[in-house]
């Protein structure tokens, strides 16, 4: 470090140093580098294993620095339970898109909380699929326009947009249960708290803990990353609100 | 000597897959394999492993996937239609290399069929049966005793090179029982750096993946895979003959029909027909060589391949054969199993005409 | 020396079990055996049947076409199996409910009214299956009658030990029914 210099800021270690390819403004970055970040101040590197999915994140495992599985599309849940289960004593997260766990693996994502497996969903909802060039998912909201609902999503024909965190917030075994967002820093502050929060559990085996992130996607939906923010505020939040659906019992942390 | 049971075929691989240091299944009932599962249940308490009862086969294969991926020998069980569904996942083993160990108790097909016994599944497992290229060692066994061993050996070669391996079996051998030597339980210690279990600071972190998404890496990995895939076929062929030493007609035959098969050669011998049984154990690979030196023998005037389908191995005994003898076909399908002396009948009218 | 025999009634009737205690038995005695199930969706009241091979040697196909030896609880097994009796084969049939009984001269036919004698003087219908399996014993010498109490206590699972006298008699009745032939 030059002299005068101090050191306020640096990437997080068990983030990797590569150049990394999500679009500009795109949620995903940010929060890689949460979760990164957690890895870190919990010391927990040695003991994780993560699953990507099929979606933008299909190469998370080139950023994060820990051991990583990645899935065939919708099957992140049913990986991850076959690793944690050989393997109660690490921290095993799943790491998935909308069309990857609320269509494609809703069958996997429901079966897992419901039998309360002890890993963390990190559920991204950016109501688009990005990767294949922005279809229509299930998380689209109404009315919304995609390349597969180029008049808008018709919730006549298609039905509304998924709430999981709500729908899984019902099950029993099911510990905790928070929809974030990284749109302001003070967001994203909640965010890491919350990831904080589902790994911590997750070391005390309270059971399934789900992290659902309102997230954007500027290229799929052919915007700024600054209109971006601005649908996130006006549209998805109002029908995804931001807010802890449910968390355990103060005895049990 | 290991100790001797009464067992039905799938109890019995149920408890060699305990016994051989089973660590996690995930299974989904179907009929006509359920024993397996329902055994493994019952049996839980008493031992170490995880069992799961998965909410489909799809989520079942991809818990393999997972488990096995964390280093555990893992087994799952399954019947055709569960099997089909289980197909994408094998080929994302297959390409992560993760091993893991696959029954299939086979009904007739296609569709929903019929649960009675069958070997219509040959092609699917055999061939591939997902997309991509890639094979599965697949092992047909033909007793109890053989659904035993073959776990013990299908769990080895799956860890030797790092594979998924098949058991083909039919509704017929799960069901039935036998006398069965269990082997001596064995202490499991997987030797497994590559798999998942942490990254530790002596080693890089370790990824299990299927996406190559860059033409010359996805050919490079193909180039693994391939080179892997002949080493198999180099060392792992295996097959048991019966009377065939003398025998001028030859009749191949897998799983339960070269039971079946076995009673036609003893009825043919007492009736002066020099006929003999080649039953490959391996159908992939399969014993092409060896075929191939049969066809190339002067007393040998036919093969028959006899199968429960519409006749799938006999590809395979004709690609061995290569067009050097006649090779003919007997099969019967949707669970029928084919009578001994039916098989016999149908051989002599080609004996007479060749 | 092969010997292929199926066992065929309604389920419930005790014919797996049956070929089951048979197929044990016979194992304990150094034999090769098989069991083979009929199986299929029906529990009870379907037709099921299993066929069992004893045999000195390795025994080849497990699914036999025609019997040495028959023991049918009800006319549709009856009707099914007795032409598949070899000749000079045994075929036993429960002839307290099958109201016509066989009608081949070249095969060793026993009527057996197992089911009345269980329920009139054993007071248990389950241990028809015991009555047929004595008479089947005394007549074919398959098996040592030691055997299949062996077989009795190894397979019956110990909550169902208490019964094992009332096999036994069961057994012993059966045998007392028949003379060999």
């Amino acid at each position: 470090m030059k002299k005068g210099y101090k050191l306020i800021y640096q990437r997080p270690k068990t983030l990797t140093d590569t150049r990394i390819n999500y679009c500009p403004g795109c949620f995903h970055t940010t929060m890689h580098k949460l979760l990164m970040e957690v890895v870190d101040e919990m010391g927990i590197q040695e003991k994780t294993v993560g699953v990507c999915p099929v979606g933008c994140s299909v190469f998370a495992y080139n950023y994060m620095n820990v051991d990583m599985q990645e899935a065939a599309h919708g099957r992140a849940a049913a990986v991850a339970t076959g690793i944690k289960r050989m393997l109660p004593d690490r921290y095993v997260f799943s790491y998935q898109g909308d069309g990857d766990l609320a269509a494609i693996g809703t069958a996997e994502t429901l079966h897992a909380c419901n039998r309360g497996e002890n890993f963390t969903f990190i559920f991204i909802n950016n109501g688009i699929y990005g990767m294949t060039g922005g279809q229509m998912a299930p998380t689209t909201l109404e009315g919304q326009k995609t390349t597969t609902s180029p008049y808008g999503r018709d919730v006549e024909k298609i039905g509304m947009p998924l709430k999981m965190a709500e729908i899984v917030s019902q099950f029993d075994r099911v510990a905790y249960v928070e929809r974030v967002s990284c749109n302001t820093p003070a967001n994203s502050r909640k965010a890491k708290k919350a990831l904080r929060n589902a790994l911590e559990y997750q070391g005390k085996k309270l059971g399934t803990t789900f992290i659902e992130v309102a997230s954007n996607c500027p290229s799929g939906w052919k915007m700024t990353p600054e209109e971006s923010l601005k649908w996130l505020e006006d549209k998805v939040f109002p029908y995804y609100p931001l807010k802890v659906f449910k968390k355990p019992d103060k005895k049990e942390v | 000597m290991g100790e001797l049971r009464l067992m039905k075929g799938n109890e019995a691989l149920g408890e060699a897959a305990i016994r051989a240091g089973l660590q996690g299944y995930f299974g989904y009932p179907i009929t006509p394999q359920s024993e397996v599962i329902e055994y493994l249940a019952q049996q839980e308490p008493k031992h170490n492993y995880v069992l799961i009862q998965a909410e489909s086969e799809l989520a079942a294969v991809n818990m393999m996937y997972g488990a096995g991926g964390a280093g555990a020998r893992v087994l799952t069980t399954t019947s055709s239609p569960g099997f089909s569904l289980m197909q994408e996942g094998i080929s994302y083993i297959a390409s992560a290399e993760i091993p893991c160990l696959f029954c299939n108790v086979v009904r007739g097909g296609p569709g929903l069929g019929t649960i009675q016994p069958s070997q219509s599944d040959y092609f699917q497992s055999t061939k591939g049966g997902g997309h991509g290229d890639y094979h599965t060692i697949v092992l047909a066994p033909n007793s109890v005793q053989e659904m035993v061993d073959f776990v013990y050996l299908g769990f080895e070669l799956a860890d030797k090179y790092r594979t998924p391996v098949t058991i083909l079996t039919d509704g017929a051998i799960g069901q039935m029982m036998e006398k069965v030597e269990l082997p001596d339980p064995i202490e499991y210690k997987p030797d497994k750096p590559w798999a998942t279990t942490g990254k530790t600071k002596d080693r890089e972190r370790n990824i299990l993946t299927s996406l190559y998404i860059q033409s010359e890496d996805m050919e490079k990995k193909n180039q693994v895979l391939q080179k892997k895939y002949d080493q198999i076929k180099k060392n792992e062929v295996r097959f048991d003959e019966y009377k065939i030493k003398d025998a001028d007609i030859i009749i191949v035959s897998f799983g339960l029909t070269s039971r079946v098969t076995r009673k036609t050669v003893d009825m043919g011998r007492k009736k002066g027909m020099k006929v003999g049984l080649f039953r490959p154990q391996t159908l992939w690979p399969f014993p092409w060589e060896k075929l191939e030196q049969y066809a190339e023998e002067d007393r040998i005037k036919f093969f028959i391949s006899v199968e429960m389908n519409a006749g799938q191995m006999v590809e395979d005994v004709k690609l061995a054969v290569c067009g050097k003898k006649p090779v003919h076909f007997y099969g019967r399908m949707g669970g029928i199993v084919p009578a001994h002396d039916e098989i016999y009948n149908h051989i002599q009218k080609l004996s007479e005409k060749e | 020396m092969l010997k292929e025999m199926v066992f065929a009634g309604f389920g419930g009737q005790g014919v797996l079990s049956l070929g089951t205690l048979l197929a044990y038995g016979a194992m304990k005695e150094g034999k090769e055996v098989s069991w083979f199930p009929s199986y299929g969706p029906e529990m009870r009241g379907g037709t099921a049947n299993c066929m069992v091979n004893i045999s000195d040697e390795k025994i080849s196909s497990p699914i036999d076409t025609e019997f040495d030896i028959a023991v049918v609880f009800n006319k549709p097994s009856l009707e099914k199996f007795e032409p598949r009796v070899k000749k000079d084969g045994i075929l036993i049939w429960e002839s307290s409910t099958i109201d016509k009984g066989p009608t081949r001269k070249d095969i060793r036919a026993y009527a057996v009214p197992a089911i009345k004698i269980a329920s009139e003087k054993l007071e248990n219908t389950k241990v028809m299956n015991m009555i047929a399996m004595g008479a089947l014993v005394k007549v074919s010498q398959i098996i040592k009658t030691e055997s299949v109490h062996t077989a009795l206590k190894e397979t019956l699972p110990q909550r169902y030990h208490h019964l094992l006298p009332l096999n036994k008699k069961a057994l012993k009745m059966g045998m007392d029914l028949v003379e060999k032939k």
